[in-house]
Protein backbone atom coordinates (compact mmCIF):
# COMPACT_ATOMS: atom_id res chain seq x y z
CA UNK A 1 0.00 0.00 0.00
CA UNK A 2 2.57 2.31 0.90
CA UNK A 3 4.81 2.06 -2.29
CA UNK A 4 1.69 1.92 -4.05
CA UNK A 5 0.29 5.30 -2.55
CA UNK A 6 3.54 7.29 -3.37
CA UNK A 7 4.08 5.37 -7.52
CA UNK A 8 0.27 6.21 -7.91
CA UNK A 9 0.46 10.41 -7.77
CA UNK A 10 4.07 10.32 -8.86
CA UNK A 11 3.01 8.04 -12.31
CA UNK A 12 0.04 10.53 -11.93
CA UNK A 13 2.37 13.30 -12.41
CA UNK A 14 4.93 11.98 -14.80
CA UNK A 15 1.65 11.22 -17.36
CA UNK A 16 0.19 14.88 -17.02
CA UNK A 17 3.61 16.34 -17.80
CA UNK A 18 4.90 14.19 -20.28
CA UNK A 19 1.69 12.85 -21.86
CA UNK A 20 -0.48 15.80 -21.54
CA UNK A 21 1.06 18.64 -21.16
CA UNK A 22 4.48 19.38 -22.53
CA UNK A 23 2.87 17.81 -26.16
CA UNK A 24 -0.17 20.06 -25.82
CA UNK A 25 2.43 23.13 -25.37
CA UNK A 26 4.12 22.08 -28.09
CA UNK A 27 1.09 21.75 -30.71
CA UNK A 28 0.12 24.32 -28.49
CA UNK A 29 2.58 26.81 -30.13
CA UNK A 30 2.15 25.22 -33.11
CA UNK A 31 -1.65 25.63 -33.16
CA UNK A 32 -1.45 29.49 -32.27
CA UNK A 33 1.26 29.73 -35.14
CA UNK A 34 -1.39 28.38 -37.28
CA UNK A 35 -4.29 29.77 -36.32
CA UNK A 36 -2.54 33.51 -36.50
CA UNK A 37 -1.63 32.74 -39.70
CA UNK A 38 -5.06 31.36 -41.36
CA UNK A 39 -6.70 34.19 -39.49
CA UNK A 40 -4.34 36.68 -41.33
CA UNK A 41 -4.34 34.93 -44.70
CA UNK A 42 -1.32 33.20 -45.28
CA UNK A 43 -0.01 29.13 -44.31
CA UNK A 44 1.88 29.56 -41.29
CA UNK A 45 4.50 26.70 -40.96
CA UNK A 46 4.38 24.31 -43.32
CA UNK A 47 8.21 23.20 -44.46
CA UNK A 48 9.10 20.39 -41.42
CA UNK A 49 6.95 17.62 -41.70
CA UNK A 50 3.60 17.29 -43.31
CA UNK A 51 1.31 20.36 -42.75
CA UNK A 52 4.49 21.73 -40.67
CA UNK A 53 3.52 19.12 -38.14
CA UNK A 54 6.67 18.49 -36.94
CA UNK A 55 8.05 22.40 -35.97
CA UNK A 56 7.84 22.28 -32.33
CA UNK A 57 10.66 19.01 -32.81
CA UNK A 58 12.72 21.49 -34.89
CA UNK A 59 12.03 24.69 -32.55
CA UNK A 60 12.67 22.77 -29.24
CA UNK A 61 16.45 21.55 -29.72
CA UNK A 62 16.81 25.29 -31.67
CA UNK A 63 16.07 26.67 -28.06
CA UNK A 64 18.55 24.09 -26.16
CA UNK A 65 21.47 25.35 -28.31
CA UNK A 66 20.87 28.93 -28.41
CA UNK A 67 23.95 30.34 -26.18
CA UNK A 68 22.80 31.61 -22.91
CA UNK A 69 23.51 35.33 -22.69
CA UNK A 70 23.00 37.16 -18.79
CA UNK A 71 23.30 41.00 -18.84
CA UNK A 72 26.39 42.43 -17.78
CA UNK A 73 24.75 44.21 -14.50
CA UNK A 74 22.11 41.79 -14.26
CA UNK A 75 21.45 39.94 -10.89
CA UNK A 76 22.79 36.55 -11.97
CA UNK A 77 20.69 34.99 -9.37
CA UNK A 78 17.73 35.91 -9.99
CA UNK A 79 17.93 36.28 -13.22
CA UNK A 80 18.20 32.55 -13.44
CA UNK A 81 15.98 31.94 -10.95
CA UNK A 82 12.62 34.00 -12.15
CA UNK A 83 12.00 31.52 -14.82
CA UNK A 84 11.66 28.18 -12.66
CA UNK A 85 9.41 30.11 -10.09
CA UNK A 86 6.93 31.25 -13.51
CA UNK A 87 7.51 27.11 -14.50
CA UNK A 88 7.10 25.92 -11.64
CA UNK A 89 3.58 27.52 -10.47
CA UNK A 90 2.85 26.78 -13.97
CA UNK A 91 3.30 23.37 -13.09
CA UNK A 92 2.09 22.79 -9.90
CA UNK A 93 -1.63 24.72 -10.37
CA UNK A 94 -2.18 21.66 -12.59
CA UNK A 95 -1.93 19.14 -9.48
CA UNK A 96 -5.20 20.09 -8.04
CA UNK A 97 -7.11 20.36 -11.48
CA UNK A 98 -9.74 16.70 -11.87
CA UNK A 99 -9.59 15.92 -15.40
CA UNK A 100 -11.60 12.63 -15.00
CA UNK A 101 -13.78 10.78 -12.61
CA UNK A 102 -12.47 7.74 -11.30
CA UNK A 103 -10.95 4.95 -13.50
CA UNK A 104 -11.05 1.31 -12.37
CA UNK A 105 -8.33 -0.63 -14.28
CA UNK A 106 -9.36 -4.45 -14.02
CA UNK A 107 -6.79 -7.24 -14.82
CA UNK A 108 -8.23 -10.65 -14.71
CA UNK A 109 -9.88 -10.66 -11.25
CA UNK A 110 -7.90 -7.91 -9.63
CA UNK A 111 -8.67 -4.52 -10.20
CA UNK A 112 -7.80 -1.31 -9.60
CA UNK A 113 -9.33 2.13 -8.42
CA UNK A 114 -8.24 5.84 -8.99
CA UNK A 115 -9.17 9.48 -8.76
CA UNK A 116 -8.01 11.08 -11.91
CA UNK A 117 -6.72 13.85 -10.17
CA UNK A 118 -3.07 14.35 -9.02
CA UNK A 119 -3.78 15.80 -5.50
CA UNK A 120 -7.24 15.69 -4.43
CA UNK A 121 -7.13 18.52 -2.06
CA UNK A 122 -10.27 19.84 0.55
CA UNK A 123 -9.18 23.56 -0.50
CA UNK A 124 -8.33 22.94 -4.30
CA UNK A 125 -9.80 26.24 -5.00
CA UNK A 126 -8.21 28.26 -2.24
CA UNK A 127 -4.38 26.10 -3.38
CA UNK A 128 -5.14 27.99 -7.29
CA UNK A 129 -5.86 31.64 -6.20
CA UNK A 130 -2.65 31.41 -4.08
CA UNK A 131 -0.52 29.77 -6.87
CA UNK A 132 -2.11 32.41 -9.51
CA UNK A 133 -0.80 35.20 -7.10
CA UNK A 134 2.68 33.90 -6.96
CA UNK A 135 3.10 33.77 -10.70
CA UNK A 136 3.67 37.23 -10.44
CA UNK A 137 6.92 36.58 -8.87
CA UNK A 138 8.47 34.51 -11.85
CA UNK A 139 7.69 38.09 -14.26
CA UNK A 140 8.79 40.51 -11.90
CA UNK A 141 11.77 39.28 -10.77
CA UNK A 142 12.91 38.46 -14.50
CA UNK A 143 12.25 42.12 -15.04
CA UNK A 144 14.09 43.69 -12.42
CA UNK A 145 16.52 41.78 -12.80
CA UNK A 146 17.45 41.98 -15.95
CA UNK A 147 18.85 45.81 -15.74
CA UNK A 148 16.92 46.60 -18.74
CA UNK A 149 14.26 49.39 -18.96
CA UNK A 150 11.88 47.89 -20.89
CA UNK A 151 11.84 44.68 -18.81
CA UNK A 152 11.40 46.46 -15.65
CA UNK A 153 8.22 48.27 -17.07
CA UNK A 154 7.43 45.40 -18.04
CA UNK A 155 7.25 43.56 -14.60
CA UNK A 156 6.19 46.81 -13.23
CA UNK A 157 2.65 46.33 -15.26
CA UNK A 158 2.63 42.91 -14.20
CA UNK A 159 3.24 43.26 -10.61
CA UNK A 160 -0.29 46.28 -11.13
CA UNK A 161 -2.34 44.03 -13.32
CA UNK A 162 -2.03 40.99 -11.35
CA UNK A 163 -3.16 43.01 -8.63
CA UNK A 164 -6.33 44.42 -10.02
CA UNK A 165 -7.21 41.38 -11.48
CA UNK A 166 -6.70 39.04 -9.10
CA UNK A 167 -9.11 40.44 -6.56
CA UNK A 168 -12.36 40.23 -9.66
CA UNK A 169 -11.19 37.20 -10.47
CA UNK A 170 -11.54 35.44 -6.65
CA UNK A 171 -14.73 37.32 -6.30
CA UNK A 172 -16.32 36.00 -8.98
CA UNK A 173 -15.39 32.57 -8.19
CA UNK A 174 -17.00 33.15 -4.94
CA UNK A 175 -20.65 32.36 -6.89
CA UNK A 176 -19.17 29.08 -7.85
CA UNK A 177 -18.43 28.39 -4.31
CA UNK A 178 -21.38 29.23 -2.64
CA UNK A 179 -23.80 26.96 -6.00
CA UNK A 180 -21.50 24.15 -4.82
CA UNK A 181 -20.80 24.71 -0.94
CA UNK A 182 -17.51 23.33 -1.64
CA UNK A 183 -13.99 24.41 -1.72
CA UNK A 184 -13.37 21.04 -3.53
CA UNK A 185 -12.80 21.28 -6.86
CA UNK A 186 -14.34 17.99 -7.34
CA UNK A 187 -17.06 18.69 -5.49
CA UNK A 188 -17.52 21.59 -8.21
CA UNK A 189 -17.48 19.39 -11.03
CA UNK A 190 -19.21 16.75 -9.25
CA UNK A 191 -22.37 19.55 -8.32
CA UNK A 192 -22.26 20.20 -11.90
CA UNK A 193 -23.70 16.86 -13.21
CA UNK A 194 -27.43 16.66 -14.64
CA UNK A 195 -30.00 18.73 -16.54
CA UNK A 196 -32.31 21.19 -15.63
CA UNK A 197 -35.54 20.53 -17.80
CA UNK A 198 -34.20 17.45 -18.77
CA UNK A 199 -32.50 19.02 -20.99
CA UNK A 200 -29.79 22.03 -20.14
CA UNK A 201 -26.77 20.55 -18.39
CA UNK A 202 -26.01 22.04 -15.20
CA UNK A 203 -23.28 23.93 -16.12
CA UNK A 204 -22.06 26.49 -13.60
CA UNK A 205 -21.64 29.08 -16.79
CA UNK A 206 -25.71 29.28 -16.96
CA UNK A 207 -26.54 30.48 -13.40
CA UNK A 208 -23.13 32.11 -13.29
CA UNK A 209 -22.83 33.68 -16.44
CA UNK A 210 -21.81 37.25 -15.32
CA UNK A 211 -19.16 35.43 -12.77
CA UNK A 212 -17.78 33.59 -15.96
CA UNK A 213 -17.25 36.63 -18.34
CA UNK A 214 -15.52 38.32 -15.40
CA UNK A 215 -13.62 35.06 -14.84
CA UNK A 216 -12.75 34.72 -18.41
CA UNK A 217 -11.50 38.73 -18.74
CA UNK A 218 -9.57 38.09 -15.56
CA UNK A 219 -7.91 34.95 -17.17
CA UNK A 220 -6.97 36.72 -20.04
CA UNK A 221 -5.12 39.24 -17.54
CA UNK A 222 -3.82 36.36 -15.45
CA UNK A 223 -1.95 34.74 -18.30
CA UNK A 224 -0.65 38.00 -20.21
CA UNK A 225 -2.68 37.27 -23.25
CA UNK A 226 -3.77 39.84 -25.52
CA UNK A 227 -5.40 41.94 -25.34
CA UNK A 228 -3.98 42.43 -21.45
CA UNK A 229 -0.23 41.81 -22.52
CA UNK A 230 0.82 44.52 -21.34
CA UNK A 231 3.88 43.25 -19.46
CA UNK A 232 5.43 42.37 -22.82
CA UNK A 233 3.57 44.61 -24.94
CA UNK A 234 6.13 44.27 -27.80
CA UNK A 235 5.52 47.47 -30.17
CA UNK A 236 6.00 49.24 -27.07
CA UNK A 237 8.55 47.53 -24.26
CA UNK A 238 10.61 45.38 -27.47
CA UNK A 239 9.87 42.08 -25.46
CA UNK A 240 8.59 42.85 -22.16
CA UNK A 241 9.93 41.29 -19.22
CA UNK A 242 11.63 38.53 -21.25
CA UNK A 243 13.70 40.72 -23.63
CA UNK A 244 17.09 39.84 -21.56
CA UNK A 245 16.05 36.60 -22.04
CA UNK A 246 17.65 33.58 -24.27
CA UNK A 247 18.06 30.67 -25.66
CA UNK A 248 16.48 27.89 -22.98
CA UNK A 249 15.47 30.22 -20.41
CA UNK A 250 13.21 32.22 -22.63
CA UNK A 251 12.01 29.07 -23.79
CA UNK A 252 11.16 28.27 -20.20
CA UNK A 253 9.30 31.33 -20.19
CA UNK A 254 7.28 30.53 -23.16
CA UNK A 255 6.55 27.07 -21.49
CA UNK A 256 5.16 28.67 -18.84
CA UNK A 257 3.29 31.12 -20.30
CA UNK A 258 1.57 28.37 -22.66
CA UNK A 259 0.95 25.98 -19.76
CA UNK A 260 -0.68 28.88 -17.80
CA UNK A 261 -2.58 29.42 -20.60
CA UNK A 262 -3.76 25.44 -20.66
CA UNK A 263 -4.19 25.60 -17.26
CA UNK A 264 -6.01 28.67 -17.04
CA UNK A 265 -8.72 26.85 -19.80
CA UNK A 266 -8.89 24.18 -17.36
CA UNK A 267 -10.06 26.26 -15.07
CA UNK A 268 -12.86 27.91 -16.76
CA UNK A 269 -13.45 24.04 -18.22
CA UNK A 270 -13.44 22.80 -14.32
CA UNK A 271 -15.24 25.69 -12.74
CA UNK A 272 -17.90 26.99 -15.26
CA UNK A 273 -18.12 24.71 -18.10
CA UNK A 274 -18.90 21.10 -16.04
CA UNK A 275 -15.38 19.95 -15.97
CA UNK A 276 -14.87 16.13 -17.27
CA UNK A 277 -18.82 16.08 -17.32
CA UNK A 278 -20.02 15.34 -20.27
CA UNK A 279 -24.03 15.74 -21.43
CA UNK A 280 -25.76 13.58 -22.92
CA UNK A 281 -22.96 10.11 -22.36
CA UNK A 282 -24.81 8.19 -19.91
CA UNK A 283 -27.25 7.48 -22.73
CA UNK A 284 -24.55 5.99 -24.85
CA UNK A 285 -24.43 3.28 -22.45
CA UNK A 286 -20.64 2.86 -22.48
CA UNK A 287 -18.76 -0.02 -20.02
CA UNK A 288 -17.06 2.03 -17.24
CA UNK A 289 -13.73 2.21 -18.12
CA UNK A 290 -14.63 3.68 -21.51
CA UNK A 291 -16.88 6.42 -19.72
CA UNK A 292 -13.90 7.64 -17.96
CA UNK A 293 -12.23 7.71 -20.83
CA UNK A 294 -14.89 9.52 -22.75
CA UNK A 295 -15.15 11.82 -19.60
CA UNK A 296 -11.59 12.42 -19.77
CA UNK A 297 -11.53 13.32 -23.72
CA UNK A 298 -14.76 15.76 -23.11
CA UNK A 299 -12.46 17.51 -20.66
CA UNK A 300 -9.48 17.58 -23.15
CA UNK A 301 -11.77 18.85 -25.90
CA UNK A 302 -13.25 21.67 -23.89
CA UNK A 303 -9.93 22.82 -22.65
CA UNK A 304 -8.83 22.65 -26.50
CA UNK A 305 -11.86 24.58 -27.32
CA UNK A 306 -10.84 27.48 -24.67
CA UNK A 307 -6.89 27.45 -25.78
CA UNK A 308 -8.42 28.35 -29.38
CA UNK A 309 -10.95 30.91 -28.05
CA UNK A 310 -7.89 32.56 -26.56
CA UNK A 311 -6.41 32.44 -29.41
CA UNK A 312 -8.74 33.99 -32.03
CA UNK A 313 -9.54 36.79 -29.03
CA UNK A 314 -5.29 37.64 -29.75
CA UNK A 315 -6.22 38.39 -33.14
CA UNK A 316 -9.85 40.53 -32.44
CA UNK A 317 -9.53 42.94 -29.46
CA UNK A 318 -6.46 45.56 -29.33
CA UNK A 319 -4.45 45.85 -26.72
CA UNK A 320 -5.71 47.96 -23.65
CA UNK A 321 -3.55 51.19 -23.04
CA UNK A 322 -2.25 50.95 -19.44
CA UNK A 323 -4.97 53.22 -17.78
CA UNK A 324 -8.36 51.39 -19.42
CA UNK A 325 -6.85 48.08 -18.25
CA UNK A 326 -6.78 49.33 -14.89
CA UNK A 327 -10.36 51.15 -15.16
CA UNK A 328 -11.66 48.19 -16.61
CA UNK A 329 -10.27 45.91 -13.56
CA UNK A 330 -11.44 48.35 -10.37
CA UNK A 331 -14.13 50.28 -11.78
CA UNK A 332 -16.28 47.54 -13.93
CA UNK A 333 -14.46 44.11 -13.42
CA UNK A 334 -14.94 44.49 -9.45
CA UNK A 335 -18.41 46.06 -8.50
CA UNK A 336 -19.53 43.79 -11.11
CA UNK A 337 -18.12 40.81 -8.89
CA UNK A 338 -19.83 42.20 -5.75
CA UNK A 339 -22.99 42.74 -7.31
CA UNK A 340 -22.39 38.86 -8.59
CA UNK A 341 -22.03 37.61 -5.72
CA UNK A 342 -25.01 39.31 -4.01
CA UNK A 343 -27.32 37.82 -6.64
CA UNK A 344 -25.94 34.49 -5.97
CA UNK A 345 -26.60 34.58 -2.44
CA UNK A 346 -30.32 35.64 -3.14
CA UNK A 347 -30.71 33.32 -5.08
CA UNK A 348 -29.15 30.33 -3.14
CA UNK A 349 -30.93 32.04 -0.14
CA UNK A 350 -34.76 32.18 -2.02
CA UNK A 351 -33.96 28.38 -3.53
CA UNK A 352 -32.81 26.26 -0.46
CA UNK B 1 -16.25 83.79 -24.80
CA UNK B 2 -18.91 81.94 -23.93
CA UNK B 3 -19.44 80.34 -27.05
CA UNK B 4 -16.05 78.89 -27.34
CA UNK B 5 -16.43 77.37 -23.72
CA UNK B 6 -19.72 76.05 -24.69
CA UNK B 7 -18.41 74.29 -27.83
CA UNK B 8 -15.43 73.11 -26.18
CA UNK B 9 -17.95 71.25 -24.03
CA UNK B 10 -19.54 69.42 -26.87
CA UNK B 11 -16.55 66.49 -27.38
CA UNK B 12 -18.58 63.52 -29.40
CA UNK B 13 -21.75 63.85 -30.78
CA UNK B 14 -22.38 60.09 -31.63
CA UNK B 15 -22.97 58.27 -28.16
CA UNK B 16 -22.25 54.83 -27.93
CA UNK B 17 -25.59 52.43 -27.27
CA UNK B 18 -25.55 50.18 -24.36
CA UNK B 19 -25.20 47.12 -25.92
CA UNK B 20 -21.61 48.87 -27.23
CA UNK B 21 -20.94 49.98 -23.63
CA UNK B 22 -20.74 46.31 -22.70
CA UNK B 23 -18.55 46.01 -25.14
CA UNK B 24 -18.44 42.09 -25.16
CA UNK B 25 -21.15 41.63 -27.77
CA UNK B 26 -18.68 43.64 -29.81
CA UNK B 27 -15.84 41.31 -29.12
CA UNK B 28 -18.18 38.72 -30.56
CA UNK B 29 -19.56 40.14 -33.75
CA UNK B 30 -15.54 41.15 -33.94
CA UNK B 31 -14.12 37.67 -33.58
CA UNK B 32 -17.12 36.21 -36.01
CA UNK B 33 -15.08 38.06 -38.21
CA UNK B 34 -12.16 37.23 -37.32
CA UNK B 35 -13.15 33.54 -37.54
CA UNK B 36 -14.11 34.18 -40.83
CA UNK B 37 -11.10 34.86 -42.31
CA UNK B 38 -9.47 31.46 -41.44
CA UNK B 39 -11.91 29.95 -44.34
CA UNK B 40 -10.64 32.44 -46.44
CA UNK B 41 -8.44 31.77 -49.66
CA UNK B 42 -4.80 32.40 -48.66
CA UNK B 43 -2.31 34.81 -50.22
CA UNK B 44 1.05 33.08 -49.85
CA UNK B 45 2.73 32.09 -52.58
CA UNK B 46 5.33 28.86 -51.91
CA UNK B 47 7.84 30.36 -53.02
CA UNK B 48 10.78 27.90 -54.67
CA UNK B 49 7.85 26.37 -55.78
CA UNK B 50 5.65 28.85 -56.52
CA UNK B 51 6.95 32.03 -58.32
CA UNK B 52 5.17 35.57 -58.35
CA UNK B 53 5.21 36.88 -61.89
CA UNK B 54 5.55 40.79 -61.31
CA UNK B 55 3.53 43.33 -63.86
CA UNK B 56 5.44 45.08 -66.19
CA UNK B 57 5.67 47.88 -63.95
CA UNK B 58 7.93 46.46 -61.55
CA UNK B 59 11.51 47.21 -61.26
CA UNK B 60 13.69 44.46 -60.78
CA UNK B 61 17.47 44.28 -62.11
CA UNK B 62 18.39 46.75 -64.82
CA UNK B 63 19.35 44.86 -68.43
CA UNK B 64 20.59 46.16 -71.43
CA UNK B 65 18.07 45.49 -74.28
CA UNK B 66 19.71 43.99 -77.39
CA UNK B 67 18.59 44.16 -80.85
CA UNK B 68 19.53 41.83 -83.91
CA UNK B 69 21.92 40.36 -81.41
CA UNK B 70 23.53 44.14 -80.80
CA UNK B 71 23.39 46.56 -78.03
CA UNK B 72 20.92 49.47 -78.16
CA UNK B 73 23.44 51.13 -75.90
CA UNK B 74 25.53 54.00 -77.47
CA UNK B 75 27.32 54.54 -74.68
CA UNK B 76 26.43 57.71 -73.70
CA UNK B 77 27.38 57.31 -70.27
CA UNK B 78 23.84 59.54 -69.24
CA UNK B 79 23.19 56.37 -67.27
CA UNK B 80 26.25 56.31 -65.18
CA UNK B 81 26.20 59.96 -64.53
CA UNK B 82 22.65 59.60 -63.00
CA UNK B 83 23.00 56.39 -61.23
CA UNK B 84 22.84 58.15 -57.32
CA UNK B 85 24.55 54.95 -56.20
CA UNK B 86 27.58 54.94 -58.60
CA UNK B 87 26.72 51.41 -59.62
CA UNK B 88 26.81 51.78 -63.36
CA UNK B 89 30.64 51.99 -64.85
CA UNK B 90 30.59 52.44 -68.83
CA UNK B 91 33.48 52.72 -71.55
CA UNK B 92 32.75 53.81 -74.67
CA UNK B 93 34.32 52.24 -78.29
CA UNK B 94 33.88 53.12 -82.02
CA UNK B 95 31.95 50.77 -84.15
CA UNK B 96 31.05 50.69 -88.14
CA UNK B 97 27.56 50.01 -87.12
CA UNK B 98 25.06 53.08 -87.97
CA UNK B 99 25.32 53.77 -84.25
CA UNK B 100 28.68 54.47 -84.16
CA UNK B 101 29.71 54.05 -80.58
CA UNK B 102 29.04 50.89 -78.41
CA UNK B 103 30.07 49.94 -74.72
CA UNK B 104 32.99 48.15 -74.45
CA UNK B 105 32.79 47.63 -70.99
CA UNK B 106 29.45 48.24 -69.24
CA UNK B 107 29.08 46.82 -65.33
CA UNK B 108 26.57 47.13 -62.83
CA UNK B 109 27.53 46.68 -59.36
CA UNK B 110 24.48 44.86 -58.25
CA UNK B 111 25.71 45.51 -54.64
CA UNK B 112 25.35 49.38 -54.94
CA UNK B 113 22.05 49.37 -57.26
CA UNK B 114 19.11 50.32 -55.51
CA UNK B 115 16.59 49.72 -58.06
CA UNK B 116 15.65 53.48 -58.37
CA UNK B 117 15.14 53.57 -62.41
CA UNK B 118 16.90 56.42 -63.35
CA UNK B 119 18.99 54.68 -65.63
CA UNK B 120 16.32 53.72 -67.53
CA UNK B 121 14.63 57.73 -67.10
CA UNK B 122 17.74 58.90 -68.69
CA UNK B 123 18.75 56.59 -71.33
CA UNK B 124 17.52 58.37 -74.51
CA UNK B 125 17.87 55.21 -76.63
CA UNK B 126 16.02 53.00 -74.25
CA UNK B 127 18.97 50.88 -74.11
CA UNK B 128 18.80 50.18 -69.79
CA UNK B 129 15.53 48.97 -69.26
CA UNK B 130 14.27 47.49 -65.99
CA UNK B 131 13.33 43.58 -65.80
CA UNK B 132 11.22 42.20 -63.90
CA UNK B 133 14.08 39.50 -62.71
CA UNK B 134 13.93 39.89 -58.65
CA UNK B 135 16.28 36.69 -57.45
CA UNK B 136 19.88 38.04 -57.32
CA UNK B 137 21.76 35.59 -55.53
CA UNK B 138 25.79 36.24 -55.37
CA UNK B 139 28.65 34.95 -52.77
CA UNK B 140 31.16 36.86 -53.86
CA UNK B 141 31.67 40.92 -54.62
CA UNK B 142 32.86 39.91 -57.54
CA UNK B 143 30.32 38.20 -58.67
CA UNK B 144 28.10 40.85 -57.41
CA UNK B 145 29.43 43.00 -60.67
CA UNK B 146 27.36 42.46 -63.89
CA UNK B 147 29.06 42.72 -66.85
CA UNK B 148 27.72 42.59 -70.17
CA UNK B 149 26.90 38.76 -70.40
CA UNK B 150 24.46 39.36 -67.54
CA UNK B 151 23.26 42.60 -68.40
CA UNK B 152 22.29 41.56 -71.98
CA UNK B 153 18.61 40.59 -72.64
CA UNK B 154 16.94 40.08 -76.53
CA UNK B 155 14.46 42.80 -77.28
CA UNK B 156 11.45 39.84 -77.75
CA UNK B 157 12.09 39.24 -73.87
CA UNK B 158 11.85 42.74 -72.46
CA UNK B 159 8.89 43.99 -75.12
CA UNK B 160 6.56 43.52 -71.82
CA UNK B 161 8.33 46.39 -70.22
CA UNK B 162 9.10 48.17 -73.27
CA UNK B 163 5.22 48.51 -74.35
CA UNK B 164 4.68 49.58 -70.55
CA UNK B 165 7.28 52.56 -71.06
CA UNK B 166 5.68 53.21 -74.19
CA UNK B 167 2.34 53.62 -72.67
CA UNK B 168 2.85 55.24 -69.63
CA UNK B 169 5.54 58.18 -70.54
Amino acid sequence: MDTISILEPLLKILFIIFVALLPAVAYGVLAERKISAFIQNRLGPNRVGPWGLLQPLADIPKLFFKEDIVPAAANKFIHSLAPLISITIAFSTFAVIPFGDTITFSIGDSSYTTKLQIADVNIGFLYILALSSLAVYGITLSGWSSNNKYSLLGGLRSTAQMISYELSMGLSLIGVVMLSSSLQLDDIVAAQGGYWLGFIPKWNAIPQFLGFVIFVVAMFAETNRLPFDLPEAEPELVAGYHTEYTGMKFGIFMLSEYIAMITASALIATLYLGGWQAPYLEHLGLSPFLMSVAQMAAFVVKVFAIVIFFMVVRWTVPRFRYDQLMSIGWKVLLPLALVNILLTGLFVILYH
Amino acid sequence: MDKLLEKSEVIRTKDLTFFQKVYIPEILKAMLVTVKQIFLPKFTYQYPEEHFEPASSFRGRPVLVQENDVERCVACGLCARVCPSLAIQVQASETDLSKERYPELFEINMTRCIFCGFCEEVCPEEAIVMSNDYELTFTSQEESIYGKDKLLKSIQEMKPRLDFLKKMR
